[in-house]
């Protein structure tokens, strides 16, 4: 039982670890900025998920798939394809930001929170 | 008055960059990316792990759960000035994640705060989140049209 944690948590480590690897090369490497790495990431993710490649992943690895930007678009083509499945061609538009709906609801939420609460502060 | 002028092609600018810059350390740009977002998503699994066997949520609704709570940890660091600390030791080690999400929607919402509530707060908050979602969502309503043509 114990092994068998340290060893789900260390495919999360390392998978996790390497989709970052991944986005940190094609930044040194091109001039891409993180902007464009992140849409890149999250349109591979949707494309990957489609084509069936994501899902495995997410079962080998859990967290280590999810939580980077590729599980997020990952999300967003199976809400899709569930919702498609359940309801037909109107589910398209509609089971995607249902699936994602918690994590971008967070994110304008805290934001908005964050950005009422703190002052700016100079960079650098 | 005698200024050299400078050449500013792009090739020739390159070189010159290329000369006063350090030499960029690819190894150790990676090694940070990838313990830091193995790090994220490690703690991602340990807040999804409490909410599916603790709290008794469907996985789905656990991974909803590491999204919220990572999602929100982010905005108060990005808030108190450390995720910026982060990011520049860990590069996309905090931005793939999550986490850079988050990052990238706090960050200029509290810069242009001044700028207004509206067009400030409320605009700026997508400046990068803005064409994540939209190629995001646009992607996967193309997907989901695709599958419904194909699968009736």
């Amino acid at each position: 039982m114990v092994w068998q944690t340290l060893w789900m948590y260390s495919k999360v480590f390392l998978v996790g670890g390497a989709l970052c690897a991944l986005g940190e090369l094609l930044c040194l490497l091109t001039r891409l900025t993180p902007a464009r790495i992140l849409v890149a990431f999250i349109v591979a993710g949707v494309a990957l998920s489609a084509l069936g490649l994501y899902g495995p992943l997410v079962e080998f690895a859990g967290a280590g798939a999810t939580v980077p930007l590729t599980g997020f678009g990952h999300s967003l083509c199976q809400g899709v394809i569930h919702s498609v499945q359940e309801r037909g061609w109107i589910g398209a538009f509609c089971g995607g930001l249902t699936a994602t709906a918690g994590g971008i609801a967070a994110a304008i939420f805290f934001g908005t929170l964050v950005a009422l609460v703190c002052k700016p502060r100079m960079k650098g | 008055m005698n200024h050299q002028k400078i050449k500013t092609d792009p090739v020739h600018y390159d070189a010159l960059t290329k000369q006063v810059s350090p030499p960029s350390k690819l190894g150790q740009g990676l090694l940070r990316a990838f313990w830091v977002g193995g790090f994220v998503c490690v703690l991602g699994q340990i807040i999804a792990d409490i909410g599916t066997k603790l709290l008794k949520m469907t996985t789905s609704d656990g991974f909803c759960l590491t999204a919220i709570v990572l999602v929100f940890c982010t905005a108060v660091l990005t808030g108190l000035g450390v995720f910026d600390k982060i990011g520049q030791y860990a590069g996309a080690g905090s931005f793939v994640p999550i986490t850079g999400f988050a990052n990238a929607m706090v960050s200029p919402a509290v810069e242009f705060r001044r700028e207004g509530m509206v067009l400030g707060l409320g605009a700026k908050l997508f400046t990068i989140a803005g064409p994540v979602l939209v190629y995001g969502i646009s992607a996967s309503v193309l997907v989901g049209l695709i599958y419904a043509i194909i699968f009736p």
